[in-house]
């Protein structure tokens, strides 16, 4: 295809091409444009709960993970105001969790924690919540420790057994939803599916059992270069 | 146990989009959904247990563990507070002996909080076992306690029946109307039928015309025009177009709905008829909230009716082809599932959840086909549009706001109830009209919309102005408004949030502590400010209507009573610089037995 027969649009002054059909994220990605996001994940439906990947057009905010690109579009994505709203929320995830980062074993490879150094979130601007959260350890291969869940969806869209859900959301509202795990199911999970789920999660929610701290400091994934920076380079 | 549930699960052709009906059933035979019935439903259904129990948790009246064989839901919105909840509800916990959110030990009463049951001119309300029971009194807890203890039939205690239709042997309420103004849209003399017949006559493109034409926008709160609503779902060319009419009535301080379903269901289900007309749909979906699932046989009934008058099923009113029949779906207590996407997802058995937008109902809904959702009253009001004119709909009202609303108005005012107005009436004229005085604020819109002081109160009630879905609160002067109100209705909002989208479900629960610090008289200036900063997030990220109002009760008492809240700050401190190292240290001083050296 060439670009006549593609969809062109702007961000961030940039001017880009898109095929028919993606969405704003995927888009500005193949275009070398790193939008911040944490519960999209290639191939699975986005569920669009972080809401980090805010863009701006026409003065109107959008979701540029479920947001199809659109002929013309002129979109605002590395501006100050977005960013500093992005990373209120990513301040927001860390009160409303139980983040201990030095002791985690995501630690350098958790995309939270990476936005966090992206954005120089220093403290947050919100007050500790240290809400009382839970951990399940009843599987063979993984456990699941909501302290550090950020209810980003990821799990409940992706991880299955036999077609079912392994990971669901239960009750609703600011102060009772959580995550749980089927435990059941979670059982049947082999080794290698363990090893997939705990690589969907973006936190260290979802941990593998007897695996620990994998690779030494300095040669985890952010360690080197911020997060998005891949995209960016090419 | 086993047989029970699968003859349930059968009868609903084990179907997963009719999980809703299901624990439905399952809750009202066994008073609960217990572990094991779930684990049945998700075998047969093919589904993870957690995946089921994520649709149970979701609702408010559907529960795990036993709700008792009395299971009080009392009120707890702002204006069921005003009316004396609080004395209410301590006599329950008094004279059944246990606390609010807990069941008797032999299990025989639960007592629950619940949101707004739409009640609002008639509180204290409660819900118990699924009859309403109005104006309460401490003394009447005492009866309705002792009638639980003599295991007394719960409609037996109804000892009077409310107006109107409520007395109607298939409802047997105690609710009454309150019909206080009756308006030449919706409360009109008509005949039933006649404007079916008379659509019958019309294609389906002209039936859009005329209601295009009327300008009538929606009437649920977004005030989109239906008529353009209407022409893109047919555009949008599916195999099947849905018409669902939103019963939910959710919002607190709404209560117009109740009154139409009751006094007016022909009206309505012709709206929907037309509807269904217009856009080629056979089937049409009433979802009514539970909370008034005490009319439902009732609308059964009337539904009956209409297919005993060739009005509804085939060949509507003689006409080949004109096919169209109309089913209830209850839902389970969730403000969100008024939300049209989440309404959508109630409907095929999910947790209510608002979808992300593109696509729309309009384009993808009901079983991802063209779906057009209308307010009750918006579905009303079209029968009489088509038996009128557009011109004569037009006539009333402002230019960018036609016909007549309803209003639902309640709070400190001598006659609640519901009014229907001419789009364009002033706040003030609204404020005689009910009998209100010495007035401080009114809440236009529910705890969604706005909170406006009196030097507003000339402004107009239309989309060009205030608009509002017809809940109405007026607010007296010797009301704490933080605390009866701002405080009640951001707590309304963490309740009832579905949790999907980060800052909807945490900054909701950050900004009510920020408040509360505040009202505890521990703020400094920068709180209020930070507050109104953070408020404002909540309007640009969320997904749907729910979060990206949850902050106005505290963004519009901030901008529209300021002093309130800077009446508050103690301080002329940046910061709070100080805190009580005694009491921090408390607790590990007790444990290991120190005493703190200062
Ligand atoms: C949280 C939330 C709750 C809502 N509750 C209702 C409701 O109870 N009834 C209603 O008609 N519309 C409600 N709406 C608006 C609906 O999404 C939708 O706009 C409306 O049903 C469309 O009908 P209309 O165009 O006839 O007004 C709600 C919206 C939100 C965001
Ligand atoms: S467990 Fe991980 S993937 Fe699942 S919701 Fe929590 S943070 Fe997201
Ligand atoms: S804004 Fe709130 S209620 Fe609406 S989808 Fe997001 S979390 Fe759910």
């Amino acid at each position: 295809m060439d670009n006549t027969e593609k969809i062109k649009f702007v961000i961030d002054d940039k001017v880009c091409y898109a095929e028919p059909g993606q969405t704003i994220l995927e888009a500005a990605k193949s275009n070398g444009v790193y939008i911040p996001s944490l519960c999209y994940i290639e191939g699975v439906k986005p569920p669009g709960s972080c809401r980090i990947c805010n863009v701006r057009v026409n003065n109107r905010n959008l979701i540029a993970c479920t947001t199809p690109v659109a002929e013309g579009m002129i979109i605002d994505n590395d501006i100050p105001e977005l960013n500093e709203l992005r990373k209120a929320i990513v301040e927001m995830l860390f009160v409303s969790g139980n983040h201990f980062c030095p002791g985690c074993e995501k630690s350098g490879n958790c995309e939270l924690q990476a936005l966090a150094y992206r954005f120089q979130m220093m403290v947050p601007r919100f007050p500790y919540e240290f809400p009382e959260k839970g951990v399940n350890a009843t599987s063979k291969y993984i456990f699941h420790d909501r302290n550090r869940c950020i209810m980003c969806k990821r799990c409940i869209g992706k991880v299955m057994k036999d077609e079912k859900h392994v990971f669901a959301y239960n009750s609703r509202g600011g102060e009772h939803l959580h995550v749980v795990m089927d435990e059941e199911l979670a059982s049947q999970l082999t080794e290698e599916e363990a090893t997939e789920a705990m690589d969907i999660c973006p936190v260290g929610a979802i941990l593998k059992k007897e695996r620990g701290y994998y690779s030494p400091i300095g040669h985890r994934k952010y360690d080197k270069e911020s997060i998005g920076s891949d995209i960016e380079k090419k | 146990m086993k047989e029970k549930v699968q003859n349930i699960v059968k009868k609903f052709h084990n179907d997963r989009s009719r999980l809703m009906d299901i624990l439905l059933d399952i809750q009202k035979d066994f008073n609960c959904i217990p572990d094991e019935a779930a684990s049945i439903v998700a075998t047969l259904l093919n589904m993870s247990k957690v995946d089921v129990n994520q649709t149970i948790s979701f609702y408010h009246f559907f529960s795990k563990e036993p709700v008792g064989t009395y299971a009080v839901y009392l009120n707890n919105s702002a204006v069921a507070c005003m009316m004396g909840r609080e004395e209410v509800a301590r006599a329950f916990e008094e004279e059944v002996g246990t606390s609010f959110n807990s069941v008797t030990e032999d299990g025989l009463i639960g007592l629950w909080d619940t949101s707004d049951i739409g009640m609002n001119d008639q509180e204290p309300a409660a819900i118990i076992n699924g009859i309403v029971f109005t104006n309460l009194t401490p003394t009447r807890v005492k009866e309705i306690v002792i009638g639980f203890r003599e295991g007394k039939d719960i409609s037996e205690m109804v000892d009077k029946y409310g107006d109107g239709q409520n007395s109607n042997e298939l409802i047997r309420s105690m609710v009454n109307n309150n019909i206080r103004k009756k308006g030449p849209v919706l409360f009109s003399e008509y005949e039933v039928g006649m404007a079916i017949r008379n659509v019958a006559n019309y294609s389906p493109e002209q039936t859009i015309e005329i209601i295009k034409n009327s300008n009538i926008r929606g009437r649920g709160g977004a005030g989109f025009p239906a008529g353009l609503k209407w022409e893109f779902c047919c555009k949008s060319g599916g195999e099947e177009i849905y018409l669902v009419c939103n019963a939910d009535e959710g919002e607190p301080g709404t209560f117009k709905e109740r009154v139409i379903l009751t006094e007016l269901p022909m009206l309505l289900f012709e709206g929907m008829i037309i509807a269904g007309y217009a856009l080629n749909a056979k089937e049409g979906i009433l979802y009514l909230r539970y909370e008034y699932k005490y009319i439902k046989d009732y609308l059964e009934d009337v539904l009956q009716q209409l297919r005993n008058l060739n009005l509804l099923g085939n060949n509507i009113a003689g006409k080949g082809g004109f096919n169209f029949d109309i089913r209830i779906q209850l839902g389970a207590g969730a403000y969100v599932c008024g939300e049209e996407s989440g309404l959508i997802e109630s409907m095929e058995g999910k947790r209510g959840e608002p979808r992300n937008r593109p696509p729309f109902p309009v384009q993808k809904g009901y079983k991802n086909m063209p779906t057009v959702i209308n307010n009750v009253e918006t579905l009303s009001s079209v029968v009489k549009i088509i038996l009128n004119s557009p011109e004569w709909f037009k006539a009333m009202g402002t230019k960018e706001s036609a016909g007549t609303k309803l209003l639902s108005i309640s709070g400190d005012c001598k006659h609640p109830g519901i009014y229907e107005i001419e789009w364009g009436m002033t706040i003030n004229e609204m404020l005689e009209m009910v009998g209100a005085s010495s007035v401080q604020a009114v809440q236009v819109g529910g705890p969604s919309g706005v909170c406006i002081d009196p030097s507003q109160f000339a402004r107009s009630i239309s989309f060009e102005d205030l608009p509002t879905g017809g809940a109405m609160i007026v607010i007296g002067e010797n009301r704490d408004l933080l605390k009866e109100f701002v405080m009640n209705y951001t707590d309304f909002f963490i309740e009832e949030s579905c949790g999907s989208c980060g800052p909807c479900r945490s900054l909701t629960v950050i900004l009510r502590n920020k408040l509360q610090k505040i009202m505890d008289g521990k703020g400094v200036k920068a709180d209020i400010d930070e507050l109104y900063e953070w408020g404002n997030y909540m309007k640009q990220v969320n997904r749907c209507g729910l979060g990206q109002t949850a902050a106005n009760p505290i963004l519009t008492t901030i901008e529209n009573f300021r002093p309130l809240y800077d009446s508050l700050i103690k301080t002329d401190d940046d910061f709070v610089s100080t805190f009580n190292m005694e009491k921090a240290v408390a607790d590990s001083c007790k444990y290991v037995g120190r005493v703190p050296k200062l």
